[in-house]
Order: C-alpha cells, then structure tokens, then sequence
C-alpha cells in the first residue's frame, strides 16, 4: 500500500483569506443515461473522531457531479465492509454495483493527523484496482476525499480526475450601484471552502490562473482606471503589472508561465498584446482600428486567437506570435457572434461564445472543430459566458443567469452532463479553473 | 457612478458653472449675478459679446442661457444596443457640453462609458470605451482639449440597473459624464 502526506498548509493559507460568507453548493442539473453504479460505503471511523467531514459522502458527491457515476444509497447496502476481507462481491453483484469503494479512518489521541485508508474493487473482475493509506491533519479531510475521488474516477474512466483542483471567479454584491462591492475569490472546483482573495469597491475582472496554479492575475479598477495586476495566492502579495493609458485588460498566461498575453487602448483602439514578465518588454501582436480583445494561447504557445469586430460583429481570429499584424487567419464564419475563444489540449477543438443570429439574441458555449467545421452547443442558456477549462479537459465551467442572477454552472465537453454551483447572494461570474495543484 | 454620485455631480456641475458664471461675468461687469449662466454667456455665441448679453440687466436668464443649463444637467446619454454613436437626439445636448470645455479651460471631465451584460465582458468593456470615445472626439471638434477628458470605460461591471430585458439594458448602454 502507498502512503500519502498531504502538506499541511491549511495553517498558513487562513492566514491571510477570509473565509468567505456564502458557501456555494452544488446542484446537478442534467446527468448522463446510464451512469456507472458505484458503491461508495461509509468510511469506519477505527479510532478518534467523530470528524466534521464524512469522507465517503464526499467522494459520492463528486462522481455524481460529473454524472458518470450513479452511487448506491446507504441504505441499500447489504453489508458495510471496511477492509478487503470483509468484502463478498455477490452482495455487491447482487445490488448491480459495478465499483465499490471502502475505507476506514484512524486518528491518534492527541494528535492532528488522520489516517485514511481506502480500497477500490471491481465487482464484476472480482478484484481490487487500488488502495492506500492518506495521511493528513484532520482539517485536510475534504482533500483526502477528493484525492481518493481522483483514484476511483481515473480507474474507471482512464481519464484523470480534477476533484483537486479549484476555481477562482468574481463575485459582485450590494444593493445599488455606489454600493456594490466586487470579490476575488477561490473555492474548490465544488464552490466549497470559498476565501476572499481581494475585495474593492471598484470592479475586478478576468481572473487568469498561472500555469503553475501559485499566482493569479486579474484586472482591478482599484485607481479608477482598469490596470493589471499579479497576486500570489498563498501569500497575498501583489503587483501592478500595467499602467499604459486607456483599457488594461483581459491578461492570460502563456503556456509556460513566462508572458502575459494582454489587451490595451493605449494606441487608439483595443489591441492585442504580449508582456514578458521577466524583462517587462512589450510585443504588439495586431494593430486594427477595430476592437482586438479576449486573447488566448495555443497550446503550443506559438499563436494567440482572439475576438475581433474588425468585419462589424465580433469574429475569432488567430495570429502567430511575431507574424506580422495583418498576417490573422480567421477561424469563425458561421455565427453573427463568436467570442472569448480557446482551444482544448488538442488544438483543433475550440470552445467558444457563440451568438448563432441577429435575431436571436442568446448566447452559449460552443465547441468548433476547426478541422470538420462541425459545431456542438453545449448548453441551453441565454447569457452564458466566460467559458473555462478544468485540467483534465472533461468539463468546462461557465457563467450563466439564473433567476437573474450570475452564477456558475459546469458542462462535460461533450454536453451530456450539467452541474450548478448556486450561491447564496450575489453575482457569480468569470469563473477560471485551476491547472492541476500540487 | 451610483445614483448619489450622479446626484453629487449633477450638484457640483451646476455650482461650478454658477462659479464660473462669477468669474466670467465679473470682466464684464461689476456686480455679481448668481443666476445667470457662464457658459451660455460662451456658448451662445462667440465669447465676448455673449458675456455682455448674458449680464443683461434684469437677471433674467436668456432662453438659450437656459437651455445651456438644462444641457449642463444632463450628464447621462443612452446609446441604441450594439451601436457606438450617440443619439442624434443628444448632440445638441452634448455640444453644449464641448462648448463649456472650451469656455473653461481649467474644467476636467471624465466620460464613463457602459454597456448592457449582453455579449462578452471584454467585448463590452471595448465597447464602452468606443461610445465614451465617439463623445470624446465630438468634444474635441467643438472645442475641448483632449487634456480636459478622462476616458474610462466600465464594460458591464457597472449597470445602472439590474435584471434582464430591454427595459434595464437601455439604461445600461450608456455614457456617463462625470466632473472632476
């Protein structure tokens, strides 16, 4: 059995983020039609607790989220095993389980640390696919679960599971107008455990993980005027990047964290940008009198697509880093609107904002095969924007209204699966997911 | 801006133009006329023999010296969905406006330009920057200087009023003319 230890870095994060007020919580709202049954039994607590944080149920709530996964109620079981000889596969074949997943938890007396011991089966192979022991402080709890929620889902899909990682999004709240406060904050990938990482009574957009998951950049109108800036996330230290006139926006890492891709007024109209932020030098990528904005990178860092109106509706548009600025290939033709682009991992599919007709004013996230040309929409809504890629490419988080008001909302990118993140109070927008933390 | 800044500015705007009323009309004449309007006395004609009209005698206010000032007063302008230009509607509004840059050299403002939460965030914190822009251009032909006008956009990070529907998005779609 492998032996795991979580760092214990809980401490040191609370110190500088305030735990935020309103948890979101989670709410699937299109599963698959023929999930995955799984069993996941209620870990036994061996010695210590009781513990806040009920590891099986945690591991249950994220496979049912992503909707692969249909998990068999407690109350159903036949047995409640703990450790493998206590496991008899007919019980489990007999209830139609596919996978079980069993554990126990052990805590010294006196001590912070937890161990958790897990083990997955196969019921219908009749063999154990994995199992170890996870050690941690008894606050790491909900991490240990979805540890072992990224064991049980890459076993059964091949797919590597992101219950790790986590999200940043703005939050806007207040009752008019000069009242209105904007947030930063960070939550894990379920909305849950959300910190404050900046409040400011002048609005804060695009937040952009770095490539490393330890800084984050965003644009604040902290002097009245949009600027960019980097902050830190474990520590809270941050610094202006930007102070060129006019719009400061839209700031994207480049794949190997070197370069923020960035938008700027400076020179007449919105163009498009490349800072390095070792030497600080400049690139301008286009130049067009039209608006150039919402950049993004290849996955090959080689090239930045993004939006322009340059032929009078926003269109998607790609350039190779250090072609010439009239040197653009468009991508898109067949939408009145496309807008805030950015390819998957493969580098053909490209997920987008897609408004289809003048006439029908609605927009929604869309997937463009660059090569078949095939489109998918992937979701139903009016106003969903600001698609966002979770690390192992099987979801994108977006905004969406509901109820009007923002909130966060996940689709599989294939479209079968839906999951919402409601929050209690506010404007929930912009969500960007983690790379995958270590 | 909040309703109550709008309220603070529509205030500090009429007593600036009241202050410059003084100043403007003091070269002209001796006495102090609070009520009438500095940059009506500019705007209304060429300068100089705008002044003089504006001290007329009485203290009535000329009919274009008061339509200057219900110009003055309008600081919010509403723009069509997905359309950059001002509304025919409001040039003649926005031109007294210009005109009172040029008649006062040491005012600043600062254009906030607003779109409706329809399209992408970074689309329409492009476009208010375009319709804060088209009023800043139109400033500078009838007068301003360039070095008086802040321009700032706020995308859809700030509606004048919330909820879906046309009725919240026309009020949203807007630029906003703030003294500084």
């Amino acid at each position: 059995m492998k032996l795991r230890t979580f760092f214990l870095l809980s401490g040191i994060i609370s110190c500088f983020a305030l735990q935020s007020h309103a948890e979101l919580s989670i709410q699937i709202t299109q599963g698959i039609d023929n999930p995955i049954p799984v069993a996941v039994v209620p870990f036994t607590n061996e010695s210590g607790g009781p513990f806040s944080q009920d590891v099986a149920q945690i591991v249950t709530n994220d496979l049912e989220q992503v909707g692969e996964f249909i998990a068999l109620s407690r109350s159903n079981m036949l047995s409640m095993p703990s450790e493998e000889q206590e496991v008899f596969y007919r019980d489990w074949r007999l209830l139609a389980q596919d996978y079980l997943l069993i554990g126990k938890i052990n805590q010294q007396p006196g001590s912070q640390l937890v161990q958790v011991q897990y083990e997955f089966f196969d019921i219908n192979r009749e063999m154990k696919l994995a199992g170890e022991v996870l050690t941690g402080s008894v606050t790491q709890l909900r991490d240990i679960g979805h540890t072992i929620s990224n064991v049980v889902f890459e076993q059964v899909t091949g797919i590597p599971g992101a219950f790790t990682s986590q999200i940043l999004y703005i939050v806007s709240e207040g009752a008019g107008p000069a009242t209105t406060l904007f947030r930063l904050e960070k939550a894990d990938y379920d909305g849950a455990r959300p910190q404050i990482l900046l409040e400011s009574a002048e609005p804060i957009m695009s937040p952009s993980w770095s490539p490393n998951g330890q800084d984050v950049a965003y644009v604040s109108f902290e002097t009245d005027l949009p600027r960019i800036y980097i902050q830190n996330i474990a520590t809270g230290q941050r610094r202006q990047i930007t102070n060129y006139p006019n719009i400061n926006s839209s700031p994207v890492w480049s794949p190997d964290g070197s370069k923020l891709a960035m938008v700027l007024s400076k020179d007449g109209s919105p163009d498009i940008y490349v800072q390095d932020l070792n030497s600080n030098e400049l690139m301008r990528v286009t130049d067009h009198p039209a608006i150039d904005t919402e950049p993004s990178w290849t996955p090959d860092g080689r090239h930045l697509v993004f939006m322009s109106d340059r032929t009078g509706q926003p269109q998607i548009y790609q350039i190779e880093l250090g072609a010439n600025s009239y040197n653009v290939e468009r991508l898109t033709y067949d939408c009145f609107q496309c807008a805030k682009a950015r390819f998957l991992p493969d580098g053909v599919n490209l997920v987008h904002v897609r408004r289809e007709t003048r006439q029908s004013p609605t927009y929604q996230i869309s997937i463009l095969n660059i090569e078949t040309l095939r489109v998918i929409t992937l979701t139903d809504t009016a106003l969903d924007e600001s698609p966002s890629l979770a690390p192992n490419g099987s979801m994108i988080m977006y905004a969406t209204k509901f109820n009007g008001r923002g909130v966060l909302d996940a689709v599989s990118i294939d479209g079968r699966v839906k999951f919402r993140l409601p929050s209690s109070q506010g404007d929930v927008r912009e969500p960007s997911w983690s790379p995958f933390l270590n | 801006m909040g309703n109550q800044r709008n309220q603070f500015f529509k205030v500090s705007l009429l007593v600036i133009s009241l202050f410059a009323l003084g100043a403007c009309s003091s070269t002209s004449e001796t006495e102090e006329e609070p009520s009438s309007g500095s940059e009506s006395g500019a705007s209304s004609s060429n300068s100089g023999s705008a002044s003089s009209n504006a001290g007329s005698s009485s203290g009535q206010l000329t009919q274009e010296e008061i339509r200057a000032q219900n110009a003055l007063r309008q600081t919010v302008f509403y723009f069509d969905f997905d359309v950059a230009e001002f509304k025919p509607a409001d040039r003649e509004t926005l031109t007294y406006h210009a005109r009172d840059l040029a008649a006062n050299p040491s005012k600043r403002l600062r254009l906030e330009g607003h779109a409706d939460e329809r399209g992408t965030r970074e689309y329409n914190l492009a476009l208010g920057e375009r319709r804060a822009n088209g009023i800043l251009n139109y400033f500078i032909v009838n007068g301003a200087a360039r070095s008086q006008i802040e321009v700032v956009s706020y995308g859809e990070e700030r509606p004048q009023q919330s909820g879906q529907g046309e009725q919240a998005y026309s009020r949203n779609r807007r630029v906003e003319v703030v003294t500084q």
